[in-house]
């Protein structure tokens, strides 16, 4: 037998007690949603999982109400210990129930059980259990004295991280003291569903945070929503274009968390096994549905045979398989949408004479799948050198000194992350001094936590998820000290 | 008999030198009570876009300067601006119609204003920036950085010097260069603080001056793209929902107009910065 | 300060054909400094993310059985006596009196005195220089410390390989690695796999224990790895069991790493060789897939990796009788050696 083969080692759906239909959570309570049903189903077997409420209008309407009413009741009138207090619950409840949301995620993204169980998952519990001890200390935070809330936030979130950008989203907006209308992605409310049983466990005071499941309507609503103060969108940099532009002028505070071309940058002085693994892990993990992935690799001219060689020998030990086997490396593509993009993306590639190779990976018959794909021989000029491709796809380019490295990372509207493989301390800070990125990793890879802010430069987007600078998003500008006030329009204008 | 003066030509100041309008155009610049003063350039998108070339130009030196170096130039401008005081409050009676003493107060308050933010060089990045305590081994640091080009659209009412100022100063400490569309009834201030700039160890581009019409520039530097970020701070009177719009395409950063003059602000220097992380793995063996 | 006066090491075949005629402790330094480093950070977590592997049901009934072939069952106490060594030859053929279907260990590892006593109580379950049946392996060289001159470690060696040994576990000169002196330890190593020669021209098969826990570093160990390999070694160790740190996954992926690029250059296979610490079954269950994932399925076999270990075994008959009777089992029901 060859032991690489390994014997199915699935983990159990048993401990999920899923609904056959959800509502919609507003104001502490699972209501009816004026919108067309719709179902959620698992990428991997194309099965129904349940049926989930469409919020429309009137439904966005309510909820947003709902936060108003919260935030003025309750919320703002509770000290910022107490604010604290919640969010501690919600960390540890989400501690307590980690397995089941992890399942639930795998179940409904797509995305492998062992990364939601021990990446999503844990990070979900370390942003709640983070900000709940800022809650009580904003005036620390180096915004100004006694630094107010906004208000009523809309949140619009995707679906390649559901559970964790919900996170990112909630848990700063509740420290900092704001109420919450969030909308998880079309294709992934599972998680969010049950997060909001256990907010309900938690026994946070209803309205303060409300989930609107929906689609694309139901976020625009949203996010012109005359009675929300604060936008944060996490999703496509063309998404967040728009979005920018229909608050223009409305007076709310944007913040936005847009799409990336990452280079990973491998020097002939990197650590190579480690540089390998961090190459894989930059693209590879999530299904390289990630925005701050590595999508392109820029190696040194002098080793990019050994790179590449090295790379295939590599990915030859991805499993791809059922998303709920915990020796899964790859899981499925979240959506048909998103197949068609990849491999749209992927045969321009073909065309424009990268050379292409793929992992040999057995596809299964049924759901979305996309075996892990490299392009060699990439140039700056082909489309998958700048474009996002937002799947397992890798394009490799060369460079010959680190001032083309840089030159070429540089060379994108994007400015999300990068990375940078080397064993010389000085180059590295060099380097990482002048990438234009908003997160740069030397010698890792897609390493979050919430104390270290995340956000991009150029297209994609403004703002930072995370650390003391995270909370910012979420407070008034309160540093225009003896300024007269800035000039408000109230109501939003289209 | 008197003597004869001889009137400054008011041009624009565009990568550290002093060209005319490529238009050739000009605009008269009127006392309050209707008398010409100057004919000051009436700037073309053509001359936004050379200067947005030439603030480009500027970035990488001047925020690859130390902080040290920033504050030390710009408190240079406030010791040339205090050495020309006098000349400052002249124009200022003659363009905005006030008393020497309140026009002698705006120059000295434009002047702490210099000062006040030559001083934030060296340190903003202490208050913005922090390490970060993950959890794993790795340092993890998070600082600001210069954004790159802001376009600043500034105050265009009386107390025009410190207006400038209050605007110039935030964005340029940290390393940013600037477009800046001068107030259209007082420009005058606008082009000698130019001169002050020009003498006083500013590298030409770093700041690029036009006069003439916010109405008709606004909307060129909003969508460029070679601009990072966008100062409505005196665009109250224009469209600027419509140039906030405009700016989205290409996500710029853009702060929205407020009445009056900016006051002192750590938050305007912040807003004109990228935070960047950055993570390293740290292991004895 | 003296001139680095380029000193000859000793011809071993390997470091001639990589490094070229002209070996001397320069060029060997300059090729293992030029060696790619390690970032501990990522190391280590690569090997954590194996460790996260799941192997069940039949995966885990091949991978228990597996282990057992692969050990190297070992005592090395100055307390042994040939009554121990007995007993565990014995335990050694016969890991578990009540399942004949357990495979039998690859071999006993003692020391070099204890050779004849093991090779006499193995009997006919010897290997005897055949493929099948139990080696015996030997530690030499002044082990664990190493610390005697080089002509008492090669004595230490011949004695052994005289007694029958058929594999002998050598230590490196950490105090010379650490001090520089690259030539010392390779020459020392091409000393002591001459002595592993017979009078009939067969060689008894050299591991070269690392002593990984006192090179201290990563970049060390994948050094001392590859001048190893050059100096002709047919096994890569990483411990002698007798220092903490002992073996880890982090240090036994880096040395499959090492094999698996050797592999790569020359086509030739280097076993590997992680000792002491290893006392679990799902500890031994994350090497096996560590070697499979790293440098392929082909060194899961005695040939090319081998645990060193002596409570592992017992744990590993524990989880064999779970496997088959469906219930956990205890220390009564295995045998202490």
């Amino acid at each position: 037998m060859n032991f690489l083969d390994y014997a199915p080692a699935p983990e159990s759906t048993s401990l999920l007690h899923l609904k056959k239909s959800y509502g919609l959570f507003i104001d502490g309570e699972f209501v009816k949603g004026h919108g067309k049903p719709f179902l959620t189903i698992s990428p991997a077997t194309e099965e129904r999982i349940a049926e989930v409420a469409n919020a429309n209008a009137k439904d966005v309407d309510t909820a947003v109400a709902a936060a108003r009413r919260a935030y003025e009741r309750t919320w703002s009138k509770l000290s910022g210990a107490d604010r604290g207090k919640y969010l501690f619950r919600i960390a540890r409840l989400v501690q307590e129930r980690a397995r089941e949301l992890a399942v639930a995620e795998s179940l409904d993204n797509g995305k492998p059980i062992k990364e939601s169980r021990d990446v999503d998952v844990p990070l979900v519990a370390a942003w709640f259990f983070y900000y709940a001890g800022w809650a009580d200390k904003l005036d620390y935070a180096g915004l100004g004295s006694s630094p107010r809330a906004l208000g009523v936030a809309a949140q619009v979130i995707p679906w390649n991280f559901p559970l964790l950008m919900l996170a990112w989203k909630i848990a700063p907006a509740l420290a900092a003291g704001n109420t919450v209308v969030i909308k998880p992605a079309e294709t992934t409310p599972l998680s969010a569903l049950i997060f909001a049983e256990i907010l309900q466990q938690a026994d946070l005071p209803a309205g303060v945070v409300n989930i609107l499941t929906g689609a694309g309507d139901t976020g625009e609503a949203l996010v012109n929503h005359p009675d929300v103060n604060k936008v944060a969108f996490t999703g496509s940099t063309a998404v967040g274009r728009a979005i920018a532009k229909s608050v223009a002028g409305s007076g709310k505070k944007v913040t936005l968390e847009l799409g990336g071309k990452a280079a990973n940058i491998i020097f002939d002085d990197a650590p190579i096994d480690q540089a390998i693994e961090g190459t894989v892990n930059g693209i590879f993990f999530n299904q390289g549905h990630v925005c701050c992935a590595g999508s392109r690799l820029l190696v040194q001219e002098n080793v990019h045979d050994d790179v590449v060689e090295r790379l295939k020998a590599r990915l030859s030990t991805l499993r791809m398989g059922d998303p709920l086997d915990k020796n899964t490396d790859i899981g499925a593509i979240n959506s048909r949408e998103q197949l068609d993009r990849i491999r749209e993306l992927s045969d321009i590639g073909e065309a424009e004479g990268a050379d292409r190779w793929s992992a040999p990976c057995v596809i299964p018959d049924k759901g979305f799948w996309f075996a892990p794909t490299i392009f060699d021989n990439v140039s700056t000029s082909h489309r998958i050198a700048r474009e996002e491709v937002f799947g397992p796809v890798l394009s490799i380019l060369t460079f010959r000194t680190p001032a083309e490295a840089i030159a070429k990372a540089n060379n994108t509207p994007y400015g999300l992350s990068a990375g940078i493989w080397s064993d010389k301390g000085s180059k590295i800070l060099a380097v990482a001094d002048q990438l234009r990125a908003g997160v740069v990793w030397a010698n890792t890879f897609n390493r979050f936590d919430p104390a270290s802010p995340f956000g991009g430069y150029k297209e994609s987007g403004y703002g930072r998820e995370g650390g003391r600078h995270g909370l910012a998003a979420y407070l008034e500008s309160s540093g225009w000290s003896s300024a007269p006030s800035r000039v408000e329009t109230g109501k939003a204008q289209k | 008999m008197t003597r004869l003066a001889v009137p400054k030509t008011y041009k624009l100041y565009i990568g550290g030198k002093f060209p005319r309008s490529e238009s050739g155009r000009t605009y008269e610049v009127l006392t309050k009570k209707g008398e010409f003063l100057a004919n000051a350039a009436l700037a073309s998108r053509k001359d936004a876009r050379d200067a947005v070339v030439a603030a480009r130009a500027a970035v990488a030196g001047w925020s690859g300067a130390t902080g040290y170096n920033r504050g030390q130039v710009l408190y240079r401008i406030a010791e040339l601006l205090e050495g020309r005081r006098d000349q400052f409050a002249d124009e200022l009676v003659l363009t905005e119609a006030v008393s020497r003493a309140a026009a002698l107060r705006q120059v000295d308050t434009a002047i702490d204003v210099w000062v006040w933010y030559a001083g934030w060089a060296d340190k903003y990045v202490q208050v913005a920036g922090n390490g970060n305590p993950v959890s794993g081994p790795y340092f993890n640091i998070s600082t600001p950085e210069a954004t790159g080009v802001v376009a600043i659209i500034a105050p265009q009412g009386a107390d025009s010097l410190v207006g400038l100022a209050s605007v110039l100063a935030p964005a340029i400490v940290t390393g940013n260069t600037v477009v800046v569309v001068a107030s259209q009834a007082f420009p005058l201030s606008a082009i000698s603080l130019s001169e002050v700039l020009a003498t006083s160890d500013v590298p030409g581009g770093v700041v690029n001056v036009l006069t003439g019409s916010p109405a008709e520039m606004a909307p060129w530097l909003a969508g460029h793209g070679d601009v990072n970020a966008l100062d409505l701070a005196g665009a109250e009177t224009l469209d600027w929902v419509e140039l906030q719009v405009i700016a989205a395409d290409t996500l710029k950063r853009v702060l929205p107009p407020q009445s009056g003059t900016p006051g002192p602000s750590l938050e305007r220097i912040t807003f004109f910065t990228e935070t960047k992380t950055v993570w390293h793995t740290k292991s004895l063996i | 300060m003296t001139l680095n006066i380029p000193t000859a090491l000793a011809p071993a075949q390997r470091a001639v054909e990589l490094i070229g005629g002209d070996l001397t402790e320069k060029s060997l330094r300059l090729h293992l400094e030029g060696l790619p480093g390690v970032d501990a950070v990522g190391l280590e977590q690569r090997a954590g993310d194996l460790g996260t592997r799941s192997i069940k049901t039949t995966s885990k009934a091949w991978a228990l059985d597996t282990i057992i072939t692969l050990i190297d069952l070992t005592t090395l106490e100055g307390a042994d006596t040939p009554g121990k060594v007995r007993s565990l030859v014995a335990k050694a053929i016969t890991p578990d009196p009540t399942d004949p279907t357990t495979p039998s260990v690859a071999a006993v590892c003692v020391y070099g005195d204890m050779v004849p006593y093991a090779v006499e109580a193995l009997g006919s379950s010897w290997s005897a220089g055949k493929d099948d049946g139990i080696n015996v392996a030997a530690v030499a060289t002044a082990f664990p410390s190493g610390r005697a001159s080089l002509a008492v470690k090669l004595a230490d060696t011949a004695d052994a390989v005289a007694a029958g040994a058929d594999e002998i576990d050598m230590v490196i000169d950490r105090g010379a690695f650490l001090a520089g002196n690259y030539g010392t330890v390779f020459d020392q190593i091409v000393a002591v796999k001459e002595t592993c020669r017979r009078a009939d021209g067969s060689y008894a098969h050299l591991k070269v224990i690392l002593e990984t826990g006192e090179l201290n570093t990563y970049d060390n160990v994948r050094r001392a790895s590859w001048l190893a390999i050059l100096a002709g070694g047919d096994f890569i160790k990483t411990s002698t069991g007798k220092v903490a740190p002992a073996a880890t996954l982090p240090v036994t992926l880096l040395m499959l790493e090492v094999v698996r690029d050797w592999h790569r250059l020359t086509g030739e296979h280097i076993g590997v060789k992680p000792a002491g610490g290893i006392r679990s079954s799902k500890d031994a269950i994350k090497y096996l897939v560590t070697v499979a994932e790293t440098a392929g399925v082909d060194w899961l076999q005695p040939h090319l990796f081998r645990f060193g270990a002596s409570s592992l075994l017992n744990d590993v008959l524990l989880q064999r009788q779970k496997l088959s009777t469906g219930r956990y089992s205890g220390p009564d029901y295995v045998t202490i050696d």
